[in-house]
């Protein structure tokens, strides 16, 4: 099986603006091909496009639009884990032989239907997803006796950590008491707690090691691959303080690349909520159950970015099409040393989460030099 | 009759498979172990609220049917943990299902 490497990638900033997706999907391939112009379109055996949006055919409308005629052209959707599920779509189409180079392109305007999961009718009328994030932070204090102080802290560092990437749809910085100050959402999340839906767009180009090498000497490469889904319903979760998808999709993943969460330089993982990075990060194996908030508290002190250097979804904003791909492309510029004011020193070995619907699905990636 | 139709006329019934006994939730017109066929189950059945918050003055809470059947739920009292409760009133507003119990 052919090594997979990621080649070249290109993204915009994350906003409220209100454009047509086509245009915003094409914005960021634009972006990766006007950055990387020795890259030959007639190379890319397959185009996927990574969104919720309910426009139709968009993979072929990409590749008319940047001059690309596809052997493979087809959309890909997962809720808020859309992205990294194309990016292993375009890991298998490239591993199997059946293509050479893939370009993945994610997109999402600021009102995508993919917030709510209308199908999950065991949330009642509570559909929005801050009733499960209230569910699971309010289970997540009751267990581990932790305080609205310990987690307001994660949006205060993401933030912080976000005014260090020019794409980030948040410029501010907050203090505990802002994010405890915000408009009350519920008795558990304020605003500043969540990760604001919004536009923007990610795209990648995974290639095969041949290829890889033939077209950049910085590939980076995809060495762990785990997915997992439970359920597609919240209300199915087997615990509303820990996630279990996270856990099988991280192990499955770290196998692959024979590796351990301690090997770990830096890593995005998928903080929708104030609470869920605390529980990504014990499921990950990061810290130990209940711990979280710790090694949290322990980064921002230090000034460490190893978590979320690019703001995570509260501080960079949620296009959800186009996070995972956000997120592996941060994790990618980090391990080629690139990441500019958020770089963490002598980053080897990434790692990316990202997952849909309360938990109920995760997909992991770890990445190397 | 189907979960929905009786839902809609403000009763809360439990699906159950006809071959294997499995509760099948959510409802669906197959058993998502067996593909047996489903009926509903009638009765005046218990939950336990096994997680809660609030919204504005508006309690909402997780409660679990049968140890099987999970769903969120109206709460008009403080709720608490344990707390056992019964379905007070259910039905389907603009096409989601709504549950309220006490």
């Amino acid at each position: 099986m052919t090594k997979v490497g990621i080649i070249a990638y290109g993204i915009t900033p994350f906003t409220k603006d209100d454009k047509k997706i086509e245009s915003v999907l094409l914005k960021s391939a634009k972006n990766l091909f006007e950055n990387n112009p020795e890259i030959d379109r007639n190379d890319i055996d397959a185009v996927l496009v990574s969104t919720n949006n309910n426009s139709k055919y968009l993979s072929p409308i990409l590749s008319e639009m940047t001059g690309i005629q596809p052997k493979i052209a087809h959309s890909i959707e997962s809720l808020c884990n859309s992205g990294t599920n194309s990016i292993v779509s375009a890991y298998s189409y490239i591993a199997s032989g059946l293509a050479d180079m893939v370009l993945v392109s994610g997109a999402e305007r600021y009102d995508s239907p993919g917030q709510i999961l209308e199908w999950d009718n065991s949330r009642g009328e509570f559909k929005h997803p801050i009733f499960w994030a209230s569910i699971f932070t309010k289970s997540y204090k009751r267990e581990f006796s932790i305080s609205d102080e310990q987690l307001a802290l994660v949006s205060v560092k993401n933030h912080k950590q976000a005014k260090e990437n020019p794409n980030a749809l948040s410029n501010k910085t907050y203090t505990i008491q802002d994010v405890m100050n915000s408009k009350k959402l519920t008795d558990d999340l304020n605003l500043l707690d969540c990760s604001r839906p919004c536009t923007g767009s990610a795209s990648i180009l995974l290639a095969s090691e041949e290829m890889a090498k033939k077209n950049t000497d910085m590939p980076i490469w995809i060495t762990g691959i785990g997915q997992k889904t439970t359920s597609a319903g919240f209300t199915k979760n087997t615990s509303f303080s820990s996630m279990e998808s996270t856990k099988l999709a991280g192990h499955t993943a770290l196998k692959m690349a024979n590796h351990d969460t301690k090997d770990i330089d830096v890593a995005e993982v998928h903080d929708a909520f104030s609470v869920c990075e605390p529980m990504a990060l014990e499921s990950l194996g990061f810290s130990k159950s209940g711990s979280g908030t710790n090694m949290i508290k322990d980064l921002y002190e230090t000034n460490d970015f190893k978590i979320n250097p690019r703001g995570g979804l509260i501080g960079a904003g949620h296009p959800l099409g186009a996070t995972g791909i956000s997120q592996t492309i941060e994790i990618a510029q980090q391990l080629q040393s690139n990441a500019i004011n958020r770089q963490v020193d002598n980053a080897k070995i990434g790692l990316v989460h990202n997952m849909s619907a309360a938990a109920t699905s995760s997909t992991v990636l770890v990445l190397e030099k | 009759m189907s979960f929905e139709s009786e839902l809609l006329k403000g009763k809360f019934c439990i699906p159950e498979c006809i071959v294997c006994k499995k509760i099948v939730w959510p409802p669906s017109e197959s058993c998502s172990h067996c593909f047996g066929h489903v009926s509903l189950k009638t009765g005046d059945f218990e939950g336990i609220i096994i997680e809660f918050s609030r919204q504005n003055e508006e309690y909402f809470c997780l409660v679990e049917f049968e140890k099987a059947i999970r769903v969120m739920a109206k709460i008009l009292q403080i709720p608490e943990i344990g707390q056992i409760v019964k379905i007070s009133k259910c039905g389907i507003s603009n096409g989601s299902y709504f549950f309220n119990v006490n």
